[in-house]
């Protein structure tokens, strides 16, 4: 009983921490689709603030919320540098902008070797969230329920924007269809980097947040990169609702495939899994219906 | 048109992270590299007043982590010995590559190094990969590789001196240690490549000849940062201890789950080998506190040879950088090759094979002798313990240095394993 009830909080876990680190691309990648494969570096500077602003707060507690918000502010500063300066110039041109932010991607990597060291720095995690807490039999990790608690969190606030605020109503609005959002006099130009700064500033806030549970080294942004990918894709384009159920789904799948074979083999069917539903479901669990004509 | 796009861009993502996952399959699988045209002379030329070696490290890279601190302590022993007068005479040139973390790269400036820059000899090397691939261009070649890490074994070649740890020397020791201490069944977890599969199969014959329960055994792959499921697996498993073989970043990402699942060195002591002074600081000292490892050398062995080997070291490079096991090996194998080439009284390879046997440097981790037969060198096994000030302190060593025997023909119970 305590195994599944184990494995069950875990695939929840890994779905939280994959959703977190997908919602922000769910914004750049599902709603303008823009390929964005500096994402994961975003993401890695999200994990550096945590550190840097560790160095100077030093309660534990107390820098985790102040790094929560100054990293959800480097990341999406990192994101509007990025679109004023490179994406803006190649809408249209999605293979090119994927060549693009993949050099700025390691860039920012090869920066940040050269900048902290290679090997991965320590962030501490404070003390009120060390230890576990058992549920049903399991002993959960409180760090992970701080991430699952943040996700969830995440995706309230982010589904009330795009739905109930104008900023969100106008990010629609350019994503359904950008001519007629502009004929009525929405600045699709600053909506574009609006939604930038949202979705980088979420990859800010997930590296933050990665920095409790993993290493944080120059390469913490690639390994969730791919995963953030499947999970926008899989969950359908432009669909947070998607990217919720995707991420979680992939996260049940992995904890306890990997529980009855090993973390190379759940790795595979995984991918073998999503490459079948790809076929039968191209566009996703969902997908955006749009009126536009063209 | 926005269906059309998103399609387009479903798709191009699909592409890209198969390309990812290949390029990231790729740069491993690259290991057999031709050498090329065989059997020139060596270009060597010792009619100056310096000699040349070669310092082969990856200095970029994932493996940069590591070889760099390598690459100092090879050129910290260099620096000392011009100091000192050089060797037969002559200063040491150090010409240095980057190996880049790939094999293949290796291989390219080992070739380079070698019929190009005409040098003594080459130090360097990391992975096990890096090795095996420069190994055919040594050989061929008829040069030397002087290779500082501890390793899987099952290898021996005339023209490479392996000064890290072979398995009878830091596996084989540890499971002692965890048997005298009253282990009886263990759990191991390691990365999914060459290194942790082989001292796996090891430590499984090992078990089976003593009575130690595997409780189980889990591969993950390189760079896996989600050990949740396993620290599950380990926790129901209840075994006795954990021997840990995975490598790099994943380390981090399993102690902090491996603590904060509430698991402790007292309930379920975790003994790895990979693990040194600067990985310590990466995973945090709180939450590696009071586990153990398996190595020759760590910072805080007293010994004159090592209070000055760690002084000169932070004096050069930094007075917050660590010595570690590699780092020592490393330092040692410039003082042996030193040794050896005066003992021969020439930088010849065939001068260098034929003077190793028996010759021995008063290293820090104490007195290391080479093995002519094997190319190996003897080693003290340490265990240690990691304390909240990020060092490792020895908790138990083996009576004096242990001769190497890298197919472990001298142990009944490895018997099985030369079969392969």
């Amino acid at each position: 009983m305590d195994i599944v009830a184990g494995q069950l909080f875990t695939g929840l876990s890994i779905g939280s921490i994959l959703l977190l680190a997908a919602l922000g691309l769910s914004l750049t990648f599902g709603q303008m689709g823009v390929i964005n494969m500096a994402h994961g570096e975003f993401i890695m500077a999200g994990s550096y603030t945590a550190f840097v602003v560790q160095q100077v707060v030093s309660s534990a507690g107390l820098s985790l919320f102040v790094s929560l918000f100054v990293g959800f502010l480097v990341g999406g500063a990192l994101g509007v540098l990025l679109e004023v300066t490179l994406i803006r110039r190649m809408y249209h041109r999605p293979l090119d902008t994927l060549l693009v932010t993949f050099g700025v991607g390691l860039l920012l990597q090869q920066a940040t070797r050269d900048i902290f060291g290679a090997p991965a720095v320590n962030v501490v995690a404070p003390e009120w969230l060390s230890g576990g807490v058992e549920i049903a039999g399991a002993v959960v990790p409180k760090t992970r329920l701080f991430i699952l608690a943040l996700a969830v969190a995440c995706v309230i606030v982010l589904i009330c924007t795009m739905k109930y605020t104008s900023m969100g109503r106008r990010i629609r609005a350019v994503v359904q269809n950008r001519d007629l959002a502009e004929t009525v006099g929405i600045s699709s130009r600053r909506t574009d980097v609006t939604t930038f700064f949202l979705g980088s500033g979420l990859a800010g806030l997930a590296g933050v947040a990665l920095t409790l549970i993993g290493s944080t080294s120059p390469t913490i942004g690639q390994s969730y990169l791919i995963d953030a990918f499947l999970v926008v894709v899989i969950g359908g384009l432009g669909r947070i609702e998607g990217a919720v159920i995707a991420a979680l789904a992939l996260g049940l799948l992995n904890s306890f495939i990997e529980y009855s074979t090993t973390a190379s083999i759940a790795k595979v069917i995984v991918f073998v899994l999503i490459v079948i539903f790809l076929q039968v479901r191209p566009q996703g669990l969902f997908a955006v219906r749009t009126r536009s004509l063209v | 048109m926005t269906v059309a796009r998103s399609r387009f861009a479903t798709s191009a993502a699909a592409l890209v992270a198969v390309g990812l996952t290949l390029t990231a399959c790729g740069s491993k699988a690259g290991e057999s590299t031709d050498a090329g045209a065989a059997g020139s002379a060596s270009c060597l030329d010792t009619s100056g007043d310096t000699v040349k070696v070669g310092s082969l490290n990856s200095l970029s890279g994932t493996m940069a982590i590591s070889e760099v601190t390598v690459r100092d302590s090879i050129a910290l022993a260099v620096e000392e010995i011009n100091a000192d007068g050089g060797v037969l005479g002559k200063q040491i040139e150090i010409v240095a590559e980057d190996g880049a973390s790939e094999p293949t790269v290796f291989a390219e400036k080992a070739e380079k190094l070698i019929s190009s820059d005409c040098v003594a000899a080459v130090f360097g090397g990391w992975t096990s990969s890096s090795r095996k691939a420069m190994l055919p261009v040594f050989e061929d070649r008829d040069a030397l590789l002087y290779y500082p890490v501890q390793y899987e074994g099952l290898e021996s070649s005339s023209n490479i001196f392996y000064t890290g740890a072979t398995t009878n020397q830091q596996i084989v020791p540890a499971l002692d240690y965890l048997k005298e201490q009253g282990v009886r069944s263990i759990y191991l977890v390691g990365s999914d490549y060459v290194f942790p599969q082989t001292a796996n199969r090891i430590i499984r014959a090992y078990a089976d000849a003593n009575g130690i329960e595997i409780r189980g055994e889990d591969y993950t792959p390189l760079g896996s940062t989600d050990f949740s499921t396993i620290v599950n697996k380990v926790r129901t498993a209840d075994a006795d201890a954990v021997f840990n073989t995975l490598n790099g970043d994943s380390n981090v990402a399993f102690f902090r789950e491996y603590t904060n699942a509430g698991l402790t060195a007292q309930d379920m002591p975790v003994v790895s080998v990979s693990i040194a002074e600067e990985e310590v600081v990466g995973i945090g000292a709180q939450n590696i506190e009071g586990q153990l490892t398996a190595w020759n050398y760590y910072q805080t062995v007293e010994s004159p040879e090592n209070t000055s080997f760690v002084e000169a070291y932070k004096a050069r490079y930094g007075a917050d950088k660590p010595t570690s096991d590699p780092m020592e090996a490393a330092y040692t194998s410039v003082y042996l090759w030193k040794n050896t080439v005066e003992k021969a009284g020439s930088f010849a390879v065939d001068d260098i094979q034929a003077a190793a046997d028996g010759v021995s440097f008063d290293a820090p981790e104490g007195t290391v002798t080479i093995d002519g037969d094997n190319h190996h060198i003897t080693k003290t096994a340490r265990i240690g313990e990691i304390r909240s000030d990020g060092l490792i302190y020895t908790v138990w060593e083996s009576d004096g240095a242990i001769d190497p025997d890298p197919y472990l023909e001298t142990y009944d119970w490895a018997a099985s394993l030369s079969g392969n």
